[in-house]
């Protein structure tokens, strides 16, 4: 799949695909990366060190903060892939960046490819923005 | 992004290392954007200023060491702190002090100290057509939406690199072809006494978000009498539910005087038509459990208005209340009613007044765990993650009656 680059980088782990739309502040938890509304599919899983995979996102301004402080403590996805660009959550890892915390690839996929990329994959994101998968989940 | 020689001259530093590091960011958020140039922003509001961890510090504080100096007046969201009762916040001592030096970082800067999520009730209320840059994603919604002015939802710092510029990234609701309304939501259906009752806005914000998300929506069906704070309620729980920057209430808000202007003269691509029985599901979801004992009370988020107060002083009628019972609101808004005397008033019926932050945003109820009762959708959407209280959701009213006794009341009449 070829997608768009945000922040470019590159990154190879397990996908995380979230399966509802999600608030990082209000939706993770800053000091575990795990996934904090118990209201949400995915709650209690860790992002940490995944690609994690967001059709979308909704809520708050401050999800950028959020996504801050899991680049400050070295727990951060591996990399991001957005279902649309979503300019808040990208602004935490440029703010990141300024501060001299490592950066993390964020790429945005069209609503199709996303909708096909699978969770529990090993998924790798290249330079370029190409997101590729193995060891589909049958 | 096509750059004027004044911000050139902002980027290579002229102005001030501050605003040379904002400038950057927002040529780079430009970009993904796909903005081709800025456009000049008459203020901002700040959502930065709230505390999540250290990196927030570290932001703010590298642009005051850089020189940093807002180029607009900025309005202040809340913080981690209630910096006139700071004994209401349970943080530990490392986090209070980060959260007051992130704090005192964009005061310094020239921001207004209003800590408030609702700037717009403290006197910052932007024109119809104004073009801004405002965080926090209930003052978004709030400003483009009752208020009519310009701004795209911007994240936390952000807010401070356009502060800082007086620029934002001319794209998304700041350009008018993306103000129009793509969905139609009728509401006729609904009783118009359900309609009137504050009550009816937090759940119908909360339903809308789930079903527009980011779209822009405009609603017809609702009185033509519907408050300013009613909407302040759509505005929050929309934007918390859904990715809301924007909707129109036609006949009500300023860029819907009628449903043709709304959608700019184009179709819509889908027409909802509102049932009662959506209502009845979005608020039973709003809460999370079926207690029947409730340990505390929260309102005002976003924060409490003056005809809000007004309101809770009628239906306390001076009566003791039994459980905690927090209001948050703005020192601004607090300042006028203190000069009323409302304020003791409120507090010897076991009212704890907040101000400049609010319960779901730093430990302030008691315990780790609990019941909590809000007549806020945003609240009832956020506390469960953020606090790890329970949740019911009732009318200001109910949330009244039930702190009198700690038993939770509920008058399901309204619901029809």
């Amino acid at each position: 799949m070829q997608g768009r680059v945000l922040v470019p980088g590159e990154a190879a782990a397990t996908s995380l695909k979230l399966s509802a739309p999600i608030s990082f502040w209000g939706g993770i938890d800053p000091r575990t990366a795990r996934v904090a509304d118990p209201r949400h599919p995915e709650h209690d899983l860790s992002i940490s060190g995944r690609v994690l995979v967001v059709p979308e996102t909704v809520g708050s301004s401050s999800s950028s903060a959020i996504l801050l402080e899991l680049l400050r403590l070295d727990i951060a996805p591996a990399a991001i892939v957005l279902g649309h660009s979503d300019a808040i959550l990208v602004l935490g890892v440029l703010v990141g960046e300024e501060l001299g915390y490592a950066t993390i690839p964020v790429v945005e996929l069209n609503r199709s490819d996303i909708a096909d990329l699978p969770d529990g994959a090993e998924v790798s994101v290249g330079l370029e923005g190409t997101v590729s998968w193995s060891n589909q989940p049958a | 992004m096509h750059l004027t020689a004044d911000e050139q001259s902002i980027l290579d530093g002229d102005v001030s290392d501050a605003a040379a590091t904002a400038m950057r960011i927002l040529v780079r958020i430009g970009d993904i954007l796909g903005a081709k140039r800025f456009v000049e922003v008459s203020s901002a509001h700040i959502d930065g200023c709230l505390y999540h961890g250290d990196g927030g510090v570290e932001f703010a504080e590298l642009l005051v060491a850089g020189g940093g100096r807002v180029a607009v007046p900025t309005t202040l969201n809340v913080g981690a702190l209630d910096l006139l009762h700071p004994e209401l916040i349970r943080e530990e001592p490392h986090r209070a002090s980060m959260a007051r030096r992130q704090m005192e970082a964009y005061q310094s800067m020239g921001c207004k100290p209003t800590w408030t999520c609702a700037p717009y009730q403290a006197g910052h209320r932007p024109g119809v057509g104004e073009q801004v840059a405002w965080g926090e994603s209930n003052a978004v919604a709030f400003v483009n939406s009752v208020l009519g002015a310009r701004t795209n939802r911007y994240g936390d710092y952000l807010d401070a690199c356009c502060a800082l510029t007086g620029r934002a990234p001319l794209t998304g609701l700041h350009l008018e072809e993306n103000r129009f309304a793509t969905i139609v939501v009728d509401a006729e259906g609904l009783s118009d006494s359900l309609k009137s009752n504050d009550a009816f806005y937090p759940v119908f914000g909360t339903w809308l978000g789930r079903v527009v998300e980011s779209d822009v929506a405009a609603i017809v069906g609702l009185p033509a009498t519907t408050t300013e704070d009613q909407l302040k309620a759509v505005s929050a729980a929309a934007a918390s539910t859904g990715a809301v920057g924007l909707f129109h209430v036609v006949g009500v808000t300023p860029d819907a005087p009628d449903l043709e202007t709304a959608l700019g003269g184009k179709d819509p691509k889908r027409i909802i038509r509102l049932q009662i029985s959506d209502i009845l599901n979005t608020r039973e979801g709003l809460s999370t459990c079926s207690a029947s004992e409730i340990d505390a009370v929260a309102v005002g988020s976003p924060h409490f208005s003056v005809s809000e107060f007004d309101e809770l002083d009628r239906l306390i009628a001076g009566k003791k209340l039994s459980i905690p019972f927090y209001v948050c609101t703005g020192r601004g808004i607090a300042e006028q009613l203190e000069q009323r005397r409302l304020l003791s008033k409120l507090r010897d019926s076991g009212v704890t007044i907040v101000v400049d932050t609010c319960v779901v945003v730093t430990p302030i109820l008691p315990g780790s765990n609990g019941v909590l009762m809000t007549n806020s959708g945003k609240f009832a959407h956020y506390a469960p993650s953020n606090t790890g209280y329970e949740v019911v959701y009732g009318t200001l009213e109910d949330c009244v009656l039930s702190a009198l006794t700690g038993k939770l009341q509920r008058d399901e009449s309204i619901w029809r």
